[in-house]
């Protein structure tokens, strides 16, 4: 039984639909997070499984009870808010008990809740505080404090940590996965950051103008995208996607992609790695996806060979992240971006030789953005 | 020899950009001095002078026989005087929590997305467009027995309804309390809407996840957020209030008898159509030491405010 099922919900304001036919199915004690660019409905979804926004039609169930029509307060939920929305007028202790207050939970065991939650987030000298008095950080500590109090079936985060500055961000990101490996809840987080959803994630569901495009794990969503979209928007920095042109028969499939010279580059296709659909695609245009990972440089030097397609090409750009280099190589008319060890000498106008590790790359179908291998 | 050249080309220069800066520095100040010495004069000037008379024996014109403080001893002693104060004390205070109520309560029902709410908005506000005076005349008429809702209501049948505030001494404040209620709610409306308008909406629904009902959640959520526009409301109805005078004028007159005197009023009738400019004085210096009362704390507590922020 799923903690939480939702089937074929859609919402319209007024004559815009934000959330098209969205399904998904959420375990209990899983980590599942909504990734997607501003405005593609997450909120909007969030907002609907907490019964805030009334949803236009389809179906909600926590835990296999039916509780499309309750109000918030009937389906056992927390959230937790990119703006905090801690009430101003309360102290952090206030703030943490209010719903238990509401709910009439005895004072005993309000007082004790408060107490486990303190520790667990470390807020414990903070609860007389108002929350003008705390930094970014601990609104965001008692924010989390506030859900956990009530011990909720399911937890809901909208973008917790998009005010908070990037060091920090880090750090509440360890926090919340380890919290969540402690305590075992049921989690959907709301992010529009591809590096928070794949380091948090159980499953991901990447959205996109109201419908989901792919539900996975991290993997499979990094290395197996289902379209064009996903997979640039998962990975930084994004997905080289190449023109090329199919060719071959299956079993000795080829791509070949115009780099300027008189010769094409020819890019051989894994066999492992067919799909029936390619042969109806031989002689058409493709999209090549692959990642700047996928690429690494043929070094004389290093005396071993690696496998993969040579890429003889130029350097443009040379960026040094401190852990590797990425460089922008020259390909025909456009660049794609490269991802090489620190130890690359890569200098910018030189030419440089990189191997292209086909194994992991993918094809998608250029009009209509649709995986094809 | 441009190198030659240059150097007194740029003394000169420096000489002229002085001039100029030096214009640029005096000519506001020459420009907003007029206006400023007569600001100072007419208000501050008028001021000292008030204060002045006030420890005079004045009656029709200002003479300058200092008595010291005995005008202030007559006015505390005149029953006129405490009628106005004691007015004052009961017209301000119903003024300003029935106001801050109503304003209130007029703002929460306004936030909950009606439709048509620019146009409420614009009814409510409209009256504070209107001047006291005109205000005052509308309900002179409403409230009067013989023209208003008395005579409206004995003309549908009911022939002992009574409603005549205006012209019972002991209920005339009340009838000013109407009036001035009237006019000023919708601003204070206005205030809280805004105050209103400024919470973030996840606190709602932060409240409405905990389990918190409506009532609750303006109760203990909302208007605790709303108490920095309860005080800047406050003092600005305790101004009114203090400083009602074309109200009553347009309303009662002060009457019936000297039934709704206001220290403002009081001070008019004592200081230019009796012949009692000292005791007049006084009067004023009073009704400052409350204005000021009211706005010192206020302007400290603005001044702290800024500095932090
Ligand atoms: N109450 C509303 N009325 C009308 N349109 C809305 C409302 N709430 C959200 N939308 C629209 O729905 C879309 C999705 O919004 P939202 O769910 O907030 O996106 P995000 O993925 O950034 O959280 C946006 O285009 C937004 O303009
Ligand atoms: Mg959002």
């Amino acid at each position: 039984m799923s903690a939480l099922e939702i089937r074929n919900v859609r919402k319209t304001f007024g004559t815009t639909e934000v959330l098209k036919d969205i399904s998904l199915a959420i375990d209990s004690g899983e980590f599942l997070i909504l990734v997607g660019p501003s405005g593609c409905g997450k909120s909007t979804l969030m907002n609907a499984i907490a019964g805030l926004e009334p949803v236009t039609a389809g179906e909600m169930l926590i835990g296999g009870e039916d509780v499309t029509w309750r109000t918030p307060a009937e389906r056992d939920i927390a959230m937790v808010f990119q703006s905090y929305a801690l009430y101003p007028s309360m102290t952090v202790r206030q703030n943490i008990v209010f719903g238990l207050e509401v709910r009439k939970v005895p004072k005993a065991e309000r007082e004790e809740a408060v107490a486990r939650v303190a520790e667990l987030l470390q807020i414990t000298p903070l609860l007389d505080r108002k929350p003008s008095q705390l930094s970014g950080g601990q609104r965001q500590r008692v924010a989390m404090g506030r859900a956990l109090a009530r011990e909720p079936q399911i937890y809901l985060f909208d973008e917790p940590l998009s005010n908070l500055d990037a060091k920090l961000r880090v750090e509440m990101r360890t926090e919340i996965k380890k919290l969540h490996q402690r305590l075992g809840t049921t989690i959907v987080y709301v992010t529009h950051d591809q590096i928070e959803a794949m380091t948090l994630a159980d499953r991901i569901a990447v959205m996109r103008d109201g419908r989901i495009l792919q539900l996975g794990t991290p993997d499979e969503v990094y290395n197996d995208p289902a379209d064009i979209f996903v997979a640039g928007f998962m990975g930084s920095p994004s997905m080289n996607f190449i023109r090329a042109t199919l060719a071959g028969q299956p079993g000795s499939y080829r791509l070949s992609v115009d780099v300027g010279g008189e010769q094409p580059l020819v890019l051989p296709w894994p066999a492992e790695r067919e799909t029936p659909a390619l042969v109806r695609h031989v002689g058409e245009p493709v999209t090549l996806g692959l990642r700047p990972e996928h690429f690494s440089e043929e070094d004389a030097r290093l005396g071993d060979r690696i496998e993969g397609t040579l890429l003889n090409t130029t350097t443009t750009v040379v960026e040094p992240t401190g852990a590797d280099l990425l460089l922008r190589v020259a390909l025909g008319e456009s660049e794609i971006t490269v991802r090489l060890g620190p130890k690359s000498r890569a200098v910018p106008g030189e030419p440089i030789a990189l191997r292209v590790d086909m194994s992991r790359a993918v094809l998608f179908e250029p009009e209509t953005e649709s995986r094809l291998a | 020899m441009s190198q030659t050249d240059s150097p007194p080309r740029r003394g000169a220069n420096a000489g002229r950009h002085s001039l100029s800066g030096t214009l640029e520095r005096v000519l506001p100040r020459l420009v907003v001095a007029p206006s400023f010495a007569v600001a100072l004069f007419f208000v501050y000037g008028y001021m000292i002078w008030t204060f002045v008379l006030s420890l005079t024996g004045s009656r029709m014109l200002p003479q300058y026989d200092f008595v010291g403080f005995e005008q202030y001893a007559r006015l505390f002693a005149n029953e006129r005087w405490n009628v106005a104060a004691t007015n004052l004390v009961i017209f301000g205070g119903l003024f300003i929590v029935i106001c801050l109520i109503l304003g209130l309560v007029l703002a929460i029902l306004l936030d909950q997305r009606i439709r048509q709410e620019g146009v409420l908005r614009t009814i409510y506000l409209y009256p504070m467009a209107l001047s006291l005076i005109v205000t005052g005349v509308v309900w002179r008429w409403i409230l009067n027995p013989g023209l208003g809702i008395q005579s409206l209501v004995r003309g549908w049948g009911f022939e002992d309804f009574t409603f005549d505030w205006l012209v019972d001494p002991d209920m005339a404040i009340y009838a000013l309390v109407i009036a001035a209620v009237w006019q000023a709610s919708g601003f204070v409306m206005a205030l809280f809407l805004a105050g209103l308008r400024s919470i973030d909406d996840s606190l709602f629904k932060a409240a409405a996840l905990d389990g918190a009902s409506l009532p609750r959640v303006y109760w203990r959520i909302v208007i605790p957020c709303l108490r920095p526009v309860v005080f800047s409301a406050v003092m600005i109805l305790a101004h009114i209030a203090i400083k009602s005078f074309d109200l009553v004028m347009a309303l009662t007159g002060g009457g019936p008898g000297y039934a709704t005197d206001l220290p403002a009023t009081f001070m008019y009738a004592h200081t230019f159509t009796r012949g009692q400019i000292g005791l007049g004085s006084a009067s004023a210096i009073m009704m400052l030491c409350g204005v000021l009362a009211i706005l010192v704390p206020y302007l400290y507590s603005e001044l702290r405010g800024s500095k932090h922020g």
